[in-house]
């Protein structure tokens, strides 16, 4: 390791993505003063653009593995599975929020600028092989998405959802940071290599008990982020006042990355204390299970429904953290593919029909869809299918695996309870599918444009890594297993 | 590498072009997409089987793993051998033959590119069925050919009989396929893999099973799905009505290709049948039983289109009992003859129809042989060939046939022999009755287009001279050699039955009109039970498909669903409710409150990892 300051070109390659993102926001910013009004949208496409660039740094990446910067970041195949992910959300949301600004006569620079600053926390966290970075990256993700949530300025929810995700974000965060000091008093360290071995140690630890004390800090921090219980309160209300596109990228992007770094300092910096963490990880994952199935029964905001639906399946995704094992891992990984795709897919669509100042997201304006525009209401009952779990989509090898990774670690009641959980969600996606196509539109019922452009290519390509990720599921379930090893 | 996938890729590339944008495309470029991607495969094929020279061992291409799951290995591998090889080069000619007539054929019917995707679709779904190296990737062919038979009988989806018959095709094959996957199950519980390489291989080491076992289990419940597919007893019903679909549907789908698949399968699967005498014993049966009743039943069928699918199931049955009677080779030879043959009945019969804007009543045809010279020549030359006149490909195959039966029990030979009369017998009555005689339907006939006359001239062609394409021969090395010594006699006797059939057709439809008509009113009964087909459809309807809609309603539907299920589910879903409605309290929106969740829940994670003493 250089005992220099000064960053070698092999160490800065490996933060290529984060960069490049970085300075394509700036860029942005710089440009978005020079250009008027409405034509603030072209810079959508250097957003566009920033984000296909950073996605081929993130890949090249693979072939390069290795730490930098005194190990602080790693890149390994589950930071490059991970940054691929949160940049292919940032681009599914790019595309997605296009045409919605532009009918919200709300288009600007700064919207793009403020995904890729949140993208690029969030590619940092996929790297991140230490608590302090952890937390930088954590911050930088989620400052940004803090405004995006109020970014519709004139519009009271969207102010009221912004200012709840920033203090009670702020509130779990401080927890989350608390745990990172208790961390560095017990063992000294923050990487998390070094954490684990001293924990390796066993019972001889100085301060076993205190550990169990800084990981439910950490649990606090973390759970918060990807919406689980007891701290998935928060979440239907900023996913209803947020816009939509960006509700959509709230329940992807920062949820994929949390889930990244729970499960790297859960499974390599605590696994040797697994024991000790997995009770309460048993009891988060069922009663998130249920409690987001549940409440989404009566929902009658389709906004709504699909937050308690995400809270949901945060919660499978705490199963397969639960088995903590490596398929475990590789099943987390893969879930958070299917999720990400068939989430902001069906939140896509959502955005496609709910028309100038979001006047249709109510379950009874999804009436007679299925005549009023055949291909929107085919597109959301591929991802609504796939968010049940039927075969031959992404999700239901999303959940096969994870259940199967539970079995495996012996979580029988787990896994049964969370199959019953998962049954009853069927209702409420498919209650969606019968108002669609067996309701009547009402009288008032807007005339919807085509499913065009941008947004149009958002869906398509949401439904076509749905339906492919359903039928060929080793595309990238080889890469979850062979990258599931994390280093110890 | 061959690059093999690519020979299905061209057909699926095809029907995604042409049913994604060809609704807005000319003909001409719907024509070219759908043509091009076959005539692309075609020339794949060749290249390949060119490569591949003599294949004297399978060749084998694994692409990646489709799946896995505990010891559960599948992958996409797709193989060629000489088996293989036979089906590509019939479905691949056979099928761009009848893609070309089908252009001449619809070009005046709705939902052109529509029936073009479906069409490419299906030759997508056959390559794959005939390539697929391992059972589940061949029961992904299966049932897509199946579903691509379901959308084309139903074709014309504004006449409610197509759809009645689309379904009734798509159910049945449902109770074979049942069998199928069965099938499956017990093959995977049995040797641990799917792959036909492994599964094979395992199964040479296994003793031959005097007594019904595993194997003979099997066998069966693969018999069952090859009965659906080919329409076999009891589950022909469905073919005779799949008629409903366009006339180049039924010649390259319900008589050349996918019917054949059943075929096909139980030769693939010969080294488990080989060990399962039983069952194969079971596949003769029941060829030999379709064969016999599917040609009677075709005697008194006065919808010429009728005719030749009860021909096709009478035939199909000559290949089971051809598999059955352990001549393998002959089966499959017979299905290449038969592609040929019956493709052509079907589409000259499909000549005449259009030729007489939609008429099929052969009562209302006659004397077109004047009218359409060259549909007529050509339907000859399918009859003679199906009729088995030596040296026409039927004779060959249909003697291998019989050969064997011989062999393997002289009354089976016997009774094939019959049958090859009533099949000679039928064929013939169908075509005096069109093109003999005076013209008796209110239309002017007229003459096919050159797109649709040439592919006729071509199958002709074949139909003639494909008992030269010597396939028991180039089969030899992967089938057990057939027994039974060339025995000149028998020969003479099938040929003699054959020429019987013949002249009496003559003598009742051509020099004595009225005999026939004379003959049906002496026989009253007989032929009221022949021509409504034995009454098997409503036997069926009153044994088995009203007791169990009736059954399902009353029982199913009216006590356990709506009462027992739905009961459960609404009180279910009612709770469910009220604990959403019960969690909907928690959620008052004011931040305040949200905290204080944070902070318990935060006092909770603390409690529960201080006081944990580990669970494992």
């Amino acid at each position: 390791m250089p005992d220099s300051f000064i960053p070698t070109s092999a160490e800065l390659l490996r933060i290529l993505p984060e960069i490049i993102l970085v300075l394509a926001a700036t860029l942005i910013m710089v440009l978005a003063p020079l250009v008027k009004g409405r034509e603030q949208n072209a810079l959508g496409y250097v957003s566009l653009y920033g984000l296909v660039a950073a996605l081929a740094a993130a890949l090249s990446g693979y072939f390069d593995p290795g730490p930098a910067f005194h190990q602080l970041i790693l890149v390994d195949g589950f930071a490059t599975y991970f940054r691929v992910l949160v940049i292919f959300a940032g681009i599914l949301t790019t595309l997605a929020s296009y045409q919605y600004l532009r009918r919200e006569d709300a288009d600007s620079g700064e919207y793009y600028a403020l995904l890729l600053f949140s993208v690029s926390g969030q590619s940092l966290m996929a790297a991140s092989n230490d608590l302090i970075m952890i937390f930088i990256g954590l911050e930088i993700s989620s400052l940004a998405s803090y405004v995006m949530a109020g970014f519709l300025r004139n519009r009271a929810q969207a102010i009221e959802a912004a200012l709840k995700y920033f203090l009670l974000g702020s509130f779990a965060t401080a927890f989350l940071l608390y745990g990172v000091a208790w961390i560095y008093g017990i063992t000294g360290s923050t990487y998390l290599l070094t954490i684990r071995s001293v924990f390796e140690r066993g019972a001889q630890t100085p301060g076993i008990l205190l550990a169990g004390a800084a990981a439910a800090l950490i649990f606090v921090g973390f759970a918060f982020k990807v919406a689980a219980w007891p701290f998935q309160s928060w979440a239907p209300d900023v996913y209803q006042g947020a816009p939509v596109p960006v509700a959509a990228f709230l329940s992807a992007g920062p949820k994929a990355a949390a889930f990244a770094v729970f499960v790297r300092v859960f499974v390599t910096a605590l696994g040797p204390i697994g024991g000790r963490w997995e009770p309460l990880f048993w009891l988060s994952a069922l009663a998130t299970m249920l409690i987001g199935n549940f409440a989404a029964l009566v929902q009658t905001n389709i906004k709504r429904l699909l937050a308690y639906s995400s809270i949901a399946h945060a919660g499978y995704v705490l199963v397969a953290m639960t088995a903590h094992s490596e398929i475990g891992t590789a099943a987390v990984m893969f879930y958070m593919a299917a999720y990400v795709l068939m989430n902001v897919g069906a939140f896509a669509v959502v955005a496609h029909v709910c028309g100038r100042q979001e006047r249709f997201v109510e379950l009874e304006d999804f009436a007679g869809l299925g005549e009023r525009q055949p291909v929107s209401a085919a597109l959301l009952t591929v991802f609504l299918l796939s968010l049940i779990g039927v075969p031959l989509t992404a999700g239901f090898f999303g959940k096969f695996y994870i259940f199967r990774a539970a079995l495996q670690a012996d979580l029988v009641w787990l896994t049964v309870l969370g199959l019953l959980a998962s049954a009853v969600a069927a209702y409420y996606y498919l209650r969606i599918i019968v108002i669609m196509y067996m309701h009547q539109p009402a009288e008032s019922a807007a005339e919807l444009p085509p499913l065009r452009g941008a947004l149009g290519a958002a869906v398509w390509i949401s439904a076509a890594g749905t339906l492919v990720l359903g039928i060929f599921p080793s595309l990238i379930l080889n890469f979850a297993g062979n990258s599931a090893l994390l280093a110890r | 590498m061959l690059h093999l996938w690519l020979i299905p890729a061209f057909p699926l590339a095809g029907f995604l072009a042409n049913g994604l944008v060809g609704r807005r495309a000319s003909k001409a470029a719907v024509n070219l997409i759908a043509i091009g991607s076959v005539v692309l495969s075609l020339l794949w094929v060749l290249k390949t089987l060119a490569a591949l020279g003599p294949l004297e061992h399978t060749h084998i291409e694994r692409y990646f793993t489709w799946f896995q799951s505990g010891d559960l290995r599948v992958g996409f591998d797709l193989a060629v051998d000489r088996l293989t090889a036979v089906m590509l080069l019939v479905v691949t000619s056979v099928g761009l033959l009848i893609h070309i007539y089908a252009i001449g054929y619809m070009s005046h019917e709705g939902g052109y590119y529509r029936f073009f995707a479906y069409f490419n679709l299906f030759m997508f779904f056959m390559l794959l069925l005939v390539m697929a190296a391992n059972f589940l990737l061949m029961f992904v062919g299966w049932e897509g050919v199946g579903l691509c038979s379901y959308l084309l009988i139903g074709f014309y989806f504004l006449r409610h009989s197509a759809t009645t018959a689309g379904n009734k095709a798509f159910i049945v094959n449902r109770i074979g396929d049942y069998g199928f996957t069965l099938a499956v199950f017990l093959i995977f519980l049995g040797f641990g893999s799917l792959d036909f390489e492994t599964v094979f291989a395992a199964a040479a080491g296994r003793p031959v099973e005097t007594s019904a076992g595993a194997l003979t289990l099997i066998g069966l419940l693969l018999l069952a799905g090859a009965a659906g597919k080919s329409a076999q007893i009891p589950l022909y019903v469905w073919l005779p009505d799949a008629m409903e679909g366009p006339t180049p549907v039924s010649a390259l789908i319900h008589a050349a290709t996918m019917v054949t698949a059943g075929v096909y399968m139980i030769a693939r699967c010969a080294p488990l049948y080989t060990r399962a005498p039983l069952a194969l014993d079971v596949v003769a049966l029941v060829g030999l039983a379709t064969a016999v009743l599917a040609a009677i039943i075709g005697l008194a069928q006065t919808d010429i289109k009728k005719v030749f699918a009860y021909s096709t199931v009478s035939q199909l049955g000559y290949m089971f009992l051809g598999l059955g009677s352990g001549a393998y080779s002959a089966g499959i030879f017979h299905l290449v003859t038969h592609a040929f043959f019956k493709a052509l009945l079907f589409l000259g019969a499909g000549s005449v129809i259009h030729a007489l804007s939609g008429e099929q009543d052969l009562r209302r045809m006659g004397g077109l042989r004047k009218h359409t010279p060259v549909t007529f020549v050509t339907i000859l030359c399918a009859a003679v060939a199906i009729a088995g006149v030596p040296p026409f490909s039927g004779f060959h195959s249909k003697d291998a046939i019989l050969l064997a039966a011989h062999h393997h029990a002289p009354w089976m030979y016997w009774a094939g022999v019959a049958t090859a009369g009533l099949t000679a017998f039928y064929v013939f009555r169908a075509v005096f009755l069109a093109f003999f005689g005076t013209y008796r339907g209110p239309h002017h006939p007229h003459e096919s287009p050159a797109v649709m006359t040439l592919p006729l001239a071509a199958l002709a062609l074949l139909s003639l001279a494909g008992g030269y394409f010597n396939v028991p021969r180039w089969l030899e090395p992967m089938f057990p050699p057939a027994e039974g010594a060339h025995d000149a006699l028998l020969v003479y006797i099938s040929v003699a039955a054959a020429a019987a059939g013949i002249s009496l057709a003559w003598l009742m439809y051509v020099a004595r009109p009225g005999l026939a008509d004379r003959l049906a009113g002496r026989l009253g009964w007989l032929y009221r039970l022949v021509y409504n087909k034995f009454f098997v459809d409503e036997i069926y309807d009153r044994a088995l498909v009203r007791p169990c809609v009736e059954g399902s309603s009353a029982v199913l539907w009216r006590g356990v669903d709506a009462g027992l299920i739905d009961g459960a589910v609404n009180q279910v879903g009612m709770k469910a409710r009220d604990a959403g409605s019960v969690l909907r309290l928690i959620q008052s929106g004011s931040i305040r409150s949200y905290a204080a969740w944070v902070l318990w829940g935060s006092v909770l994670a603390l409690a529960a990892l201080v006081l944990s003493r580990g669970a494992r």
